[in-house]
C-alpha cells in the first residue's frame, strides 16, 4: 500500500486538469479574510467608513497640540506663525498658576482619600461574599448614575448651609465621592481574577489579616490599584461641572477658569492649557501602565 | 480567637450551618467548637470585613444621598417655606418647560441614533480586526476618553467656528460657499455630544461582538448563507445585547449632559441640565432647579429601568454561549 | 430521490502550510460516492484541516477538488451545498430548534408548508420529534448534538462533514450514537467524511479509514485491514496496542534475538525492520507450544485483571517488556499465572506483522 494512499491501478488526473485547478497567487485585496472566505475587496467600503469615524474621534484631541502654538489673536489652525505666547501667557498668569496649583491639589488629596477607599470597600465587599453586597456596591456606583449637575447643585445647596463652598476641603470631598466608584470597580474586577486562597494560606501560616492582605494581595492586585489611583486623579483633575459650584474665588480649578472663558470668549491660553493637560494626562496613564504592570514570574 | 463556649443555641443555626442539630449537640456536649458555632464566628469575621467598606459608604451617604434628597425637599417648598407643588404644577404649564424637554429628549434620541449609525460599523471593523491592529485601533476609540471634556468641547469649538477648519476646507473643498454656522446652534451641539459619547457605545458594543463564536457564522456559510445573510441573519442579531446596552447608557448619559451642550449651543440649545443651571446661577431660583432636577433623576431611573429590562429579555433571546 | 443521493469526493495534490507548518502534505485522497470515510488522527495531524478544505473554510496553497466532476477550490463555503456538523454544535442560540433546522430551508426559498414537513421529518430521523418550539439553551448535548444533525441534513446534501461530533458526550452516549449516525448514513446514503481522533470510533463507523500523521495520509483501508496488516509503525502504534521487537532480514530470511522468525508472508528487503506484536496474539502454555509457532521466553511481572481480558506484562530474557491480552475467563492460560512464573509465549506466523523499520516514516 503506498504511502499516499491512491488505490493501485488509479491513473493520476490529466497534467492539465491538476494545473487549471490550483490557485492563483493572491493580491492582498483578493486575499480571504474570514474563514467564510470574505475578502478585503468587498470590504474597502467597511475600512473606509471605520477611518472616517476614528478620524473623527481623534481629531479634536490632536488639533489641540499645534493649535497651542499658533502666533495669532485669533484660534486658527494651521497656524500661520508659531509662537510659545500663549504658553508665555499661561505661566505668567498669576490667576491661571493659581488655578492649577488648585486643581493638581484637589486632584493629589482626592487620590489619596478615594484610593484607600474604594481599595478597602472593594476588599470589604469581595470577602465578605453575603447576598447583599450587590446592593452595597450599587449604592457606592450611584455617584456614575445621577446626572452630574444634581450633584452639583445638591453638594452646593449643602455647603452653602455648612460654609464649605470654595474650600479646598469641600472640593476634595466632593471629588472623592465622584471616584471612589471608578475604584471600586477597577479593584473589584481585578479581585474576581485574584485567587482567594492565597490571603489564607498566609494566614493559616500565621499573619493577620491586615499582614496577609498588605504582603500578599495586595502586590498582586496592585496594577488595579495603580489604575484607579490614576482614574482617581484625573476624575478631579479633569472634573468640571461640581468645581463649578463648590469650588471659586482663591480655591478656583483650572477646569472652571477654563469654562467661565469659553464662555465669555474664546481664549487660545486655553488651547496652551489644553495641550498641557493633554502631556499630563498621557504621562499619568503611562506611568500607571509601567508602575502597575505585572512582572512575569 | 477568644472562645465563646458552647452556650445552648437555638437549633435554627446549626441548619443553617448545614449540619445535622445532632452533631452540633454531640459536639457541644464533648466540649469542641460545634459547626454552627464556627458557622457563626465566619459570620460575625465577614460581617467585620464588611465594615471596611463603611467610610465609602459614608462618604457616598453624606455629599450625595443627602444632598440629593434635600433637593427633593427643596421641590416641595414655596418661598415662603410652605410645603407646595407650584414649581412641579409651573413645569406642566409653562411651555418653555415642555420646549426644554422636548429639545433634551431630541439632542439625546438624535445623538443615540447618529452614535449607532458610526459606531456600529467602527465595532464591526474593530472586531474583524487581528488581537494587535484592534488594540492599536482601540486607542483612536480610548484617546477621547482620556482627553478632558473641556479640551475636547474647546477643540470642537474652534473646529465649527465661522473662521475654523471645517468651514476653511469644505469651502476650498467647493462643499458650500459661505460659511455655514455650524456651532452655536443643535448641529454644533450633535457634534459634540456624539463625539463624546460614541465611545461609550463602542466598548460595550465591541465587547459582544467579539464574544459571538466565529462558529456560528461558518455554520449559516456551511448552511447557504452569503456574507450579507450570514451577517443579518445570524451575526447582527447575536450583537443587539451589546447594541442595546451601549445604546442605553449614550441615551442616558446625553439625558443630564451639560458640558458640551452648553458650550456648544452657545445659549441656543437648552437641555435640561443647563436649565437648572441657569435657575440657579442665574435666578437662584432653588425651588425650580430642584423641581427639575427630581424630574431628570426620575427619568433616568425610569430609562435604567427599562434599559435592565430590555437586556434581560434579549439576553434570554440571544445569549451567545454556543454549547 | 430525484438527483443522485451522494457524490464522490476527488482530492489532488491539496497542500496547505501556515508559516513554517505544513498541515497538509500534498495529499491525495478518493472517496467513494455514499461512503462512510473516517479521516483518523492525533491533533494536529491535519485532518480537521482536511475537512475544512472540504467545507471551504480553508483554502490550500494549491491542489484540486472535485465533488463528483466538478471543480471546488474556488468556491466559497456557502455555496458548496454540503452538510457540516461541527465539534461544539454551534447551534443559533437566538433561534428555536425549528429554526436552526429550517435555517438552510429559508435561505433556499422553501415555502412554508413544505419547510415545517421538512423540518418535522429531520427531527423525527434523529429522534426528536417534536421539539420544534424548544429553545437551544433548554436542550441537553446529546439533544443538541441530534439538532445539529438534523440541520445539516434537513436539505439532502450528498456530501456530509462531521468534525469530532461526539467528542462532547459521555462515554454510554457516544457510543449509542455511533450506531445511530452509521444507520443514519445507512439509511440516507449520503458520503459522510468523518473526522475524528478516537480509534475505536473509527473502527466502529468507517468504510474505510484515512489515518493521517503530519499532514499525510499514512495508510488508508478497511478497518479491518488497517488493525490486522497496518502498513507502517505509527498505523500500527496509533491503532490497538501494540510492541515492536528489532529484526534483522537477510537474504529473505527474518531473524529475531539470533533465531530465525517463522511468516506468512514474504519478509521483505534486507535490512533493519521491526516485528510488531499485539497483546491479543501471544499465546500462552500450552498453546505455546503448538508446531509452527514462535517462542518468546521470559519471566511474568505482573498479571493485571482488567475485567473481560487480563492483561500479563512478561519481561523477556533479552531485556524487552512485553504485554499478553487474554481474555479473563479463559481456563488454564491466565488464572494460574503469578508474577515470578517462567512464561512461554508463542506468535502464530500470520500473527507475525513486520514493517520496515523506517524512521522517514515518521
Amino acid at each position: 500500500m503506498s504511502a499516499k494512499g491512491r488505490p493501485a491501478g488509479e491513473l493520476p488526473p490529466p497534467g492539465g486538469t491538476a494545473r487549471s485547478a490550483t490557485v492563483a497567487p493572491v493580491t492582498w485585496l483578493r486575499r480571504p479574510v474570514t474563514d467564510t472566505q470574505i475578502t478585503h475587496r468587498s470590504r474597502l467600503w467597511l475600512y473606509a467608513i471605520a477611518v472616517l469615524v476614528m478620524a473623527f474621534l481623534v481629531i479634536p484631541t490632536v488639533i489641540v497640540v499645534p493649535m497651542s502654538f499658533s502666533g495669532s489673536q485669533y484660534l486658527e489652525f494651521p497656524p500661520r506663525q508659531w509662537s510659545l505666547r500663549w504658553y508665555d501667557n499661561y505661566f505668567a498668569s498669576a490667576s491661571w498658576m493659581a488655578a492649577t496649583a488648585t486643581s493638581f491639589k484637589a486632584a493629589a488629596l482626592t487620590t489619596l482619600v478615594a484610593t484607600p477607599l474604594g481599595t478597602m470597600a472593594a476588599y470589604g465587599l469581595h470577602v465578605s461574599r453575603f447576598r447583599f453586597t450587590r446592593l452595597i456596591v450599587g449604592t457606592l456606583l450611584t455617584p456614575m448614575i445621577v446626572p452630574v449637575i444634581l450633584i452639583g447643585i445638591g453638594i452646593f445647596y449643602v455647603y452653602a448651609k455648612l460654609h464649605l463652598v470654595n474650600t479646598l476641603a469641600g472640593l476634595v470631598l466632593a471629588h472623592s465621592m465622584l471616584a471612589v466608584p471608578l475604584v471600586v470597580m477597577v479593584v473589584l474586577s481585578a479581585f474576581k481574577s485574584f485567587d482567594a486562597n492565597q490571603e489564607m494560606v498566609a494566614r493559616s501560616l500565621g499573619a493577620s489579616r491586615v499582614v496577609a492582605f498588605l504582603l500578599v494581595t495586595l502586590p498582586q492586585i496592585r496594577f488595579a490599584v495603580v489604575s484607579g489611583a490614576a482614574l482617581a486623579f484625573l476624575t478631579s483633575f479633569d472634573e468640571i461641572i461640581v468645581a463649578l459650584f463648590v469650588s471659586g474665588g482663591e480655591n478656583s480649578t483650572l477646569t472652571r477658569n477654563m469654562f467661565n472663558s469659553l464662555r465669555d470668549q474664546v481664549d487660545p491660553t486655553i488651547a496652551a492649557i489644553s495641550t498641557i493637560m493633554i502631556v499630563v494626562t498621557s504621562l499619568l496613564l503611562a506611568v500607571s501602565q509601567r508602575f502597575g504592570r505585572k512582572r512575569d514570574p | 480567637m477568644p472562645g465563646r463556649g458552647g452556650h445552648a443555641r437555638p437549633a435554627g443555626n446549626a441548619a443553617e450551618s448545614g449540619v445535622s442539630a445532632a452533631a452540633d449537640a454531640r459536639d457541644r456536649a464533648a466540649g469542641r467548637p460545634n459547626a454552627s458555632l464556627l458557622h457563626r464566628r465566619g459570620r460575625h469575621e465577614r460581617l467585620g470585613v464588611l465594615c471596611l467598606a463603611l467610610p465609602s459608604l459614608l462618604l457616598v451617604f453624606i455629599t450625595l444621598v443627602l444632598p440629593v434628597g434635600w433637593l427633593f425637599g427643596l421641590s416641595l417648598l414655596a418661598d415662603d417655606g410652605s410645603l407646595t407643588l407650584e414649581h412641579y404644577r409651573k413645569m406642566l404649564e409653562q411651555p418653555s418647560y415642555a420646549r426644554t424637554f422636548r429639545t433634551t429628549f431630541e439632542v439625546s434620541v438624535l445623538t443615540t441614533g447618529i452614535c449607532v449609525l458610526l459606531g456600529y460599523p467602527l465595532s464591526y471593523f474593530l472586531s474583524q480586526l487581528p488581537r494587535r491592529a484592534a488594540n492599536l485601533c482601540m486607542i483612536a476609540v480610548l484617546l477621547p476618553l482620556w482627553t478632558s471634556l473641556l479640551v475636547r468641547t474647546y477643540a470642537w469649538l474652534v473646529l465649527l467656528q465661522r473662521r475654523g477648519l471645517v468651514n476653511t476646507w469644505a469651502m476650498e473643498l467647493g462643499l458650500w460657499n459661505e460659511p455655514v454656522a455650524l456651532v452655536h446652534n443643535l448641529t454644533g451641539t450633535l457634534i459634540g455630544t456624539v463625539h463624546v459619547l460614541l465611545p461609550f457605545l463602542v466598548l460595550p458594543l465591541y465587547a459582544s461582538m467579539m464574544a459571538i463564536d466565529r462558529d456560528y457564522l461558518k455554520a449559516a456559510a456551511n448552511l447557504g448563507a452569503g456574507p450579507v445573510r450570514t451577517f443579518w441573519m445570524v451575526f447582527f442579531p447575536l450583537s443587539l445585547p451589546g447594541l442595546l446596552t451601549g445604546a442605553l447608557i449614550v441615551f442616558i448619559l446625553c439625558l443630564g449632559f451639560y458640558v458640551t451642550p452648553a458650550v456648544l449651543g452657545g445659549g441656543k440649545v437648552i437641555m435640561v441640565s443647563s436649565r437648572i443651571a441657569n435657575d440657579i446661577e442665574i435666578f437662584f431660583n432653588w425651588g425650580a432647579a430642584s423641581a427639575l432636577g427630581v424630574v431628570l433623576l426620575v427619568l433616568t431611573f425610569a430609562f435604567m429601568l427599562i434599559a435592565s429590562r430590555l437586556l434581560r429579555a434579549s439576553a434570554i433571546l440571544g445569549h451567545a454561549d454556543p454549547t | 430521490m430525484p438527483r443522485s443521493a451522494s457524490l464522490p469526493i476527488t482530492i489532488r495534490q491539496v497542500t496547505k502550510t501556515y508559516g513554517e507548518v505544513t498541515s497538509l502534505d500534498d495529499v491525495d485522497l478518493d472517496i467513494r460516492s455514499g461512503e462512510f470515510m473516517t479521516l483518523l488522527g492525533p491533533s494536529g495531524s491535519g485532518k480537521t484541516t482536511l475537512l475544512t478544505v472540504l467545507a471551504g473554510f480553508t483554502r490550500p496553497d494549491h491542489g484540486s477538488l472535485k465533488f463528483g466532476d466538478i471543480e471546488m477550490i474556488g468556491t466559497p463555503p456557502h455555496k458548496r451545498d454540503v452538510g457540516m456538523v461541527f465539534q461544539n454544535y454551534a447551534l443559533f442560540p437566538h433561534m428555536t430548534v425549528a429554526g436552526n433546522v429550517g435555517f438552510a430551508l429559508r435561505l433556499r426559498r422553501v415555502p412554508r408548508g413544505e419547510a415545517d414537513r421538512r423540518i418535522e421529518e429531520a427531527l423525527t430521523l434523529v429522534r426528536l420529534s417534536g421539539y420544534g418550539t424548544r429553545r437551544v439553551d433548554q436542550l441537553s448535548g446529546g439533544q443538541r448534538q441530534r439538532v445539529a444533525l438534523a440541520r445539516a441534513m434537513v436539505f439532502e446534501p450528498r456530501i456530509l462533514l462531521m468534525d469530532e461530533p461526539l467528542s462532547a458526550l459521555d462515554k454510554q452516549l457516544r457510543e449509542h450514537m455511533q450506531i445511530e449516525l452509521r444507520q443514519l448514513h445507512d439509511k440516507l446514503g449520503m458520503t459522510t467524511v468523518y473526522v475524528t481522533h478516537d480509534q475505536r470510533e473509527a473502527l466502529t463507523m468507517s468504510d474505510r479509514i484515512a489515518v493521517i500523521d503530519h499532514g499525510r495520509i499514512m495508510q488508508l483501508d478497511t478497518p479491518r485491514r488497517i488493525y490486522e496488516r497496518p502498513a507502517n509503525r505509527f498505523v500500527a502504534e496509533f491503532i490497538g496496542e501494540s510492541t515492536f521487537l528489532p529484526v534483522v532480514v537477510s537474504g529473505g530470511v527474518a531473524t529475531l534475538g539470533g533465531r530465525p522468525l517463522a511468516l506468512s508472508a514474504p519478509a521483505g528487503r534486507d535490512g533493519p525492520h521491526l516485528l510488531l506484536v499485539r497483546p491479543e496474539h501471544l499465546h500462552l502454555a500450552p498453546a505455546a507450544g503448538a508446531a509452527g509457532m514462535n517462542v518468546l521466553q521470559g519471566a511474568v511481572t505482573a498479571v493485571v485483571y482488567q475485567g473481560d481480558s487480563t492483561l500479563v506484562q512478561v519481561k523477556l530474557d533479552d531485556g524487552t517488556e512485553i504485554g499478553v491480552r487474554a481474555p479473563s475467563a479463559s481456563r488454564g492460560g491466565v488464572a494460574g499465572l503469578r508474577a515470578g512464573d517462567r512464561a512461554v509465549l508463542g506468535l502464530a506466523p500470520e500473527d507475525a506483522i513486520l514493517l520496515p523499520d523506517n524512521e522517514a516514516q515518521r
